[in-house]
């Protein structure tokens, strides 16, 4: 299995002269399975330069998974390239709502005035799957979506192919009224998915200063990622999800802070940039 | 120990913070949690009882009615939500665990993680003179 960042900003994206070594595009992952399949993680601003990058070459099935519908994790969905061919198969996997139907909820996106074009006309073919409660098999993989702490319907993944796991969740609080460092394991958000884990994308948007400000929000300082990281005895932890108004020397010193923290080797901790590859095998 | 479904996760951390006594059930009536303010009221805590089966539970507070009368464990507020998967309301009296001798309502509701899914109730209740009391406030 290998991943590729193609975003990793949170909230908003904040391209310019201080963010570019980590990039400013919000969140997208790519994942190719051992057959190649194209598994893409979310649908930020980063999924427009995927969709360039694919090119002629595209497959002809691409598996979004997208783990909220906040706009940083859709807003470039409607300029992945793959979306205006009409031999192309999108299947969007995305929490379930009891009020309305993936498809719905993303139409509202789809539609004037936020979006010229009507979710209806666009010419691909859109398969819409709210994400089981079950672990679902996915080419060579198996793929398990829960519901993680982060307001509105939002799931984190745990990919698992060959043996090894990817575990993404980009956008999480478990510290929200739990303490990490004495809470039971099972008794934490996420754990199920990141529990031993080779590789886990999380959530590390803000410093420990900058946290208690923000209490409620969705978000982890990197104290709370760390902290998580070691409690689920993931084998190496990428910070994602940067905060749009830190800038890359704010995100060097954010890292030199989370591996004091971590107190481990330093090459289980770093940080997630646009164009950052990790082979999971 | 699995992982947990995130509605009990919260519920359990709502429970604890919380002032108001509060119980949390899984989907199969064991008890879950309760919080501080549940043990002044039961005389016990949770530690002390662990993860009963909720019934087995309610039974060693000898729940009654106003006038004495034994009640059914299965008829109190939180073993009918979790039966019916519905609300429900009852002011009764139980004997804590230090043989003090309590009336108290309660209101129960079943807890669902998504459309369909299950996962557990939770209660909150309160002395009858705590209520009297916020009422005259």
């Amino acid at each position: 299995m290998r991943v590729r960042v193609w975003g990793c900003r949170g909230s908003l994206a904040a391209p310019g002269p201080e963010t570019v070594r980590y990039g400013g595009n919000t969140s997208c992952v790519e994942v190719r399975l051992s057959d190649e399949r194209l598994v893409v993680v979310d649908a930020g601003t980063g999924i427009r330069g995927l969709g360039v990058a694919l090119g002629a070459d595209r497959p002809d099935r691409i598996d979004i998974l997208l783990s909220h519908l906040h706009l940083d994790h859709i807003e470039g969905l409607g300029f992945f390239t793959p979306i205006w061919d009409p031999s192309c198969e999108i299947n969007l996997w995305g929490p379930a709502s009891p009020n309305h139907t993936l498809r719905e909820r993303i139409a509202t996106y789809f539609s004037p005035p936020l979006f010229p074009v009507h979710l209806d006309e666009i010419p691909a073919r859109l398969v819409f799957h709210d994400v089981p409660e079950t672990e679902w098999e996915l080419g060579t993989a198996m793929v398990r979506g829960m519901p993680v702490t982060h307001p509105g319907p939002t799931l984190g993944y745990r990919v698992e192919e060959n043996g090894k796991v990817f575990a993404y969740i980009s956008d999480h609080e478990p510290a929200l009224g739990v303490d990490l460092s004495t809470a039971s394991p099972e008794w934490v958000s996420g754990y199920g998915l990141a529990r031993g884990a080779d590789v886990m994308f999380h959530d590390a948007q803000y410093t420990e200063d900058e946290y208690p400000h923000r209490v409620g929000w969705g978000h982890s300082s990197i104290a709370h990622t760390v902290a998580f990281g070691l409690l689920a005895k993931v084998r190496r932890v990428v910070m994602f999800h940067h905060d749009p108004l830190h800038s890359d020397g704010q995100l060097e010193a954010m890292l030199a802070r989370a591996h004091e923290l971590w107190g481990e080797d330093r090459d289980d901790l770093i940080l997630a940039y646009e164009g950052m590859e990790l082979e999971i095998t | 120990m699995e992982p947990q479904n995130l509605v009990l996760i919260l519920a359990r951390e709502l429970a604890d913070k919380l002032a108001t006594a509060m119980f949390v059930v899984d989907a199969e009536g064991r008890l879950v949690y309760f919080n501080e303010r549940a043990s002044e009221i039961l005389g016990t805590t949770f530690a002390q009882i662990g993860h009963m089966g909720l019934e087995e539970v309610v039974a060693g507070f000898e729940p009654s009615d106003a006038e004495g009368n034994p009640l059914m464990p299965g008829a109190l507020p939180l073993p009918v939500a979790l039966a019916k998967r519905a609300p429900a309301h009852m002011a009764f009296r139980l004997t804590a665990r230090d043989g003090t001798v309590r009336d108290v309502a309660a209101t129960a509701f079943p807890l669902f993680a998504h459309q369909d899914e299950f996962v557990g109730a939770a209660a909150i209740f309160w002395e009858e003179h705590e209520a009297a009391q916020g009422g005259e406030s």
